[in-house]
């Protein structure tokens, strides 16, 4: 009796106690996520066979200078303390000082980081565009010729080492035929002439209305962008086409046919309506992957972006850099995954 | 992977250039330089304690310093340059420089001797990593308001004992000897740091060029200073674009899109050579790659067998072979260009003389522990000798590792051979030979891991006190011989063999001239540059 009550009195505040809850455990989840990313982070940084004092003080320094960059950096206290430490700072917004730019690591993610986001977002555009279609009808028309295509570009998309096809692109594209921009976000003229609002330069001429540094910029992200596109639509196109090949063997889309329902509302209405939900995780984790920042056609590219950024302070012993990169890295998947639940449950009614 | 990368990106692009070509379409304008390098080394622009190579680049264009090199003519050695003049006390310790007149900053105000009193003590004062540089003279927090003193337009700098004059102007001319403007830079003091946080990423300086930005991996841009008191440099704006990828710097070399090409590797130089509109520049730097035993081991510390050693080194072979271009045969301590440098190299592979050397000693066939870093011309070199060493009964055993695990062996005196590189700090001879040749107290204790001798285990004998000579000898003629004289007998005695000199390659475009890269002793100068 006692316990009908109580679910009676559940039911009556379900929504709004179940939204707190739900959103407490979120949090929480992220909190101790994050906090778990930070810890491994920060030990990995501190038994790497890197030593950050040689970063400061060069490998000629006397001891006397080695001890004290030592002791500056809080080396000699230990480790818990030390993490302790940097959380508290975390907290605040403060990543610490990167050793290889001098500057906060915080200023300097704000730097890099919207040019691999501004990448990410077009290559991950160009693989949606392309992947998801070329995987609907490699599904529908299996075995064709269509499917027999898509399986060559995806396997080549799989298997290509990118700095070998990111050269190959540069040298055709750029170097012999001219057709896009060289390495760099713009060319040498249009560097630092649109004032940066959002630090993606496309969004930061249109802000201006400086439409030929929009153009060379467009004219510079094209290639890299397209060669991240690829990846991600090798991988998108084959996860659709097998998402749908399960969908068309099932019955409800036999009994549509049955029904004399056209092709196109079949395949998009029906089927590709189910798999929705499969795609968003799939498109989800990829772009996570591109914002991750594709170290080496940022590289080739000379693309100032975060994976860069992060494998450069790695080389240098730069820990603050590397464990500021990290846990930005860190957070933007934890979001990316609560956006793409966010999302099943507008598409799924199963999970509402 | 690194190498698996580069090989065969090297290759395919080999490939596709083969069979097409590359057109020199773009052409950057004649008022501008551009150029590739990787300039991810960068930390600071502040002269106090900027100690890397690429900036030293920038600093050189920005600061004016008392004494500098002038490119057209690095063998001269130190010029005036702020300091219009100067003269040294009869007891050697006083140096006192006259100004140069009407030679302004950036920002307008006028170049005081303040100014140079304010940035040499403040390079002692802040005591980052190349602040020795100075402080070797005995320069202290405590005493730089007597030893550092300006009058005038005349500043005086007192060292604590004599020192030969050409050892404290050379010394200068490093990049610590950069003068800021002292308004300027009070100006932007945050928390009593003398405005180190600020000249992190500005520029105070009265040099032909001016900071205008430095974005950390991305670029570096200098605009001209057309009030330079050498004339306006005829190149209006300078900009180095970061491109990590050898391969990269190429492609836009040969598309017009940079001028310079500072990291093409020996695949690309040979790639582009004799290119339409492209020159291949060589310019020997400072960097010296050597191998040392530790003396402390019974069969190395023989004279003999540290004698072998330097007769079981294929040095021809590796110089035309993987170092080719990039590294040229240099048996002595001093790189060629330095003041007492030699260019005696009386060494080569000769298995049976090691043997009698060996034999003589009464030394069988033995195994030892060699120390490399994980870089790939060092594992090369050294997977070369331990092909040679084998052919006289020495076993190589090779360990590679990180920095800082063998650096860290290797100060500690744990290793019983290392291959490595040395860098020069300063443009002066003692640089190097207060390292290789000097070590006052070889006593574990003393823990001199400043100094390679030391590190070594090797007690120098006569030659730490002909090193503290050659320090304070005034004469440069006498001092230059003085440094040959050690460098002879190094060559004899030392546990040190000395293999090779770093030669800079460069792809230029034809229509730049005058790009003087500053040889072993100094960095890049764009002003004098022209298209």
């Amino acid at each position: 009796m006692e316990s009908t009550e109580q679910n009676i009195e559940g039911r009556h505040r379900a929504p709004l106690e179940l939204w707190i809850r739900a959103t407490f455990l979120t949090l929480g989840s992220i909190i101790v996520t994050m906090l778990g990313l930070m810890f491994v982070t920060f030990v990995i940084g501190r038994v790497m066979p890197i030593d950050p004092v040689l970063a400061i003080v060069g490998e000629q320094a006397t001891k006397a200078t080695y001890d004290a960059a030592y002791e500056q950096l809080g080396l000699d206290r230990p480790i818990i303390v030390q993490f302790i430490f940097y959380v508290w700072d975390v907290m605040h917004g403060d990543f610490g000082k990167s050793l290889l730019t001098a500057r906060p690591v915080a200023e300097d993610i704000k730097r890099v980081f919207p040019a691999t986001l501004e990448l990410a977002t077009i290559g991950l555009f160009i693989g949606i565009v392309l992947g998801v279609p070329l995987g609907v009808f490699a599904a529908v028309r299996r075995g064709s010729w269509i499917d027999q295509v898509a399986r060559v570009i995806a396997l080549v998309g799989y298997s290509m080492p990118i700095f070998w096809l990111g050269l190959m692109g540069l040298l055709i594209f750029y170097g012999i035929l001219g057709w896009v921009g060289g390495p760099g976000r713009v060319g040498i003229f249009y560097v630092d002439i649109v004032p940066t609002v959002t630090g993606m330069i496309l969004i930061d001429s249109i802000l201006d209305q400086n439409w030929e540094v929009f153009k060379d910029a467009l004219n510079h992200i094209v290639l890299p962008a397209s060669l991240l596109g690829y990846y991600s639509l090798a991988y998108v196109s084959r996860m659709t086409r097998s998402f749908m090949l399960e969908q068309l063997s099932a019955e409800y889309i036999t009994t549509a046919r049955v029904k004399g329902m056209s092709e196109s509302a079949v395949i998009w209405g029906h089927a590709f309506k189910n798999i929705r939900v499969q795609l968003i995780t799939v498109i989800a984790l990829s772009y996570a992957n591109l914002l991750e920042g594709s170290v080496l056609t940022e590289i080739i590219f000379s693309w100032p972006g975060i994976g860069s950024y992060i494998t450069t302070a790695l080389l240098s012993a730069d820990m603050s850099a590397v464990m500021g990169g990290t846990v930005v890295v860190g957070l933007i998947f934890i979001l990316l995954n609560i956006f793409s639940d966010l999302l099943y449950k507008i598409f799924d009614p199963r999970a509402k | 992977m690194k190498a698996f990368n580069r090989y065969l990106t090297n290759a395919a692009i080999g490939l596709a250039i083969g069979f097409t070509s590359v057109a020199a379409l773009a052409e950057t304008p004649g008022n501008m330089l551009v150029i590739a390098n990787r300039i991810d080394d960068i930390t600071t622009i502040d002269p106090a304690q900027s100690f890397e190579f690429a900036g030293s680049d920038v600093s050189r264009n920005i600061y004016s310093k008392l004494v500098n090199f002038d490119p057209k003519n690095l063998n001269a050695g130190y010029q005036p340059d702020l300091a219009e003049s100067w003269t040294v006390s009869d007891d050697g310790r006083t140096i006192t420089f006259t100004m140069r007149d009407g030679v302004k900053f950036h920002s307008g105000n006028q170049v005081r001797a303040e100014d140079v009193e304010f940035s040499l003590r403040r390079v002692v004062t802040l005591n980052k990593t190349p602040s020795f540089i100075l402080t070797q003279f005995g320069f202290t927090p405590e005493n730089i308001d007597e030893t550092i003193v300006a009058d005038g337009n005349t500043v005086s700098i007192t060292t604590d004992k004599r020192y030969a004059t050409s050892f404290v102007l050379n010394c200068l001319t490093a990049t610590i000897g950069g003068i800021v403007d002292k308004k300027v830079v009070m100006e932007n003091e945050v928390d009593g740091d003398l405005g180190n946080a600020w000249l992190a990423t500005n520029s105070a300086g009265s040099g032909p060029y001016v900071l205008q930005s430095w974005k950390p991996n991305e670029s570096v841009t200098l605009t001209s200073n057309p009030a330079y008191y050498g004339g306006p440099p005829a190149m209006e704006r300078v900009i180095v674009r970061h491109v990590q990828e050898s391969a990269t710097q190429r492609l836009m070399l040969e598309r017009g899109d940079i001028d310079v090409a500072r990291n093409l590797n020996p695949e690309d130089i040979s790639g582009v050579s004799g290119a339409d509109g492209i020159a291949i520049d060589s310019e020997l730097r400072g960097r010296l790659m050597y191998i040392s035993v530790n003396q402390k081991h019974p069969e190395l510390s023989k004279p003999e067998v540290r004698q072998a050693i330097k007769y079981l080194v294929d040095y021809e072979g590796m110089q035309n072979s993987f170092l080719n271009g990039q590294y040229t045969i240099h048996q002595n301590f001093l790189p060629k260009t330095y003041l007492g440098a030699v260019d005696e190299n009386p060494f080569n592979l000769n298995i049976e003389k090691a043997k009698e050397l060996l034999t003589s000693a009464g030394v069988g066939p033995f195994a030892i522990e060699v120390g490399v870093r994980e870089a790939q011309e060092r594992i090369e070199i050294v997977q070369s000798l331990q092909n040679t060493f084998a052919k006289a009964g020495i076993t190589l055993n090779i360990t590679v590792g990180t920095a800082k695990a063998i650096l860290g062996r290797y100060r500690a005196r744990e290793l019983d051979m290392y291959m490595g590189a040395w860098g020069p700090d300063y443009p002066d001879p003692h640089t190097n030979a207060g390292t290789f040749a000097f070590n006052p107290v070889n006593t574990d204790e003393a823990g001199a891991t400043g100094l390679l001798a030391w590190r070594n285990a090797w007690d120098t004998g006569g030659l730490t006190a002909k090193v503290e000579a050659a320090v304070v000898e005034g004469d440069r003629d006498v001092r230059a011989q003085m440094y040959t004289d050690i460098q002879a007998e190094f060559r004899d005695i030392a546990p040190f063999a000395v293999l090779f000199q770093k030669i800079e390659q460069t792809g230029r475009n034809e229509a730049v001239k005058n790009l003087n890269l500053g040889g072993a002793i100094t960095a890049v100068s764009y002003w004098p540059v022209t298209k």
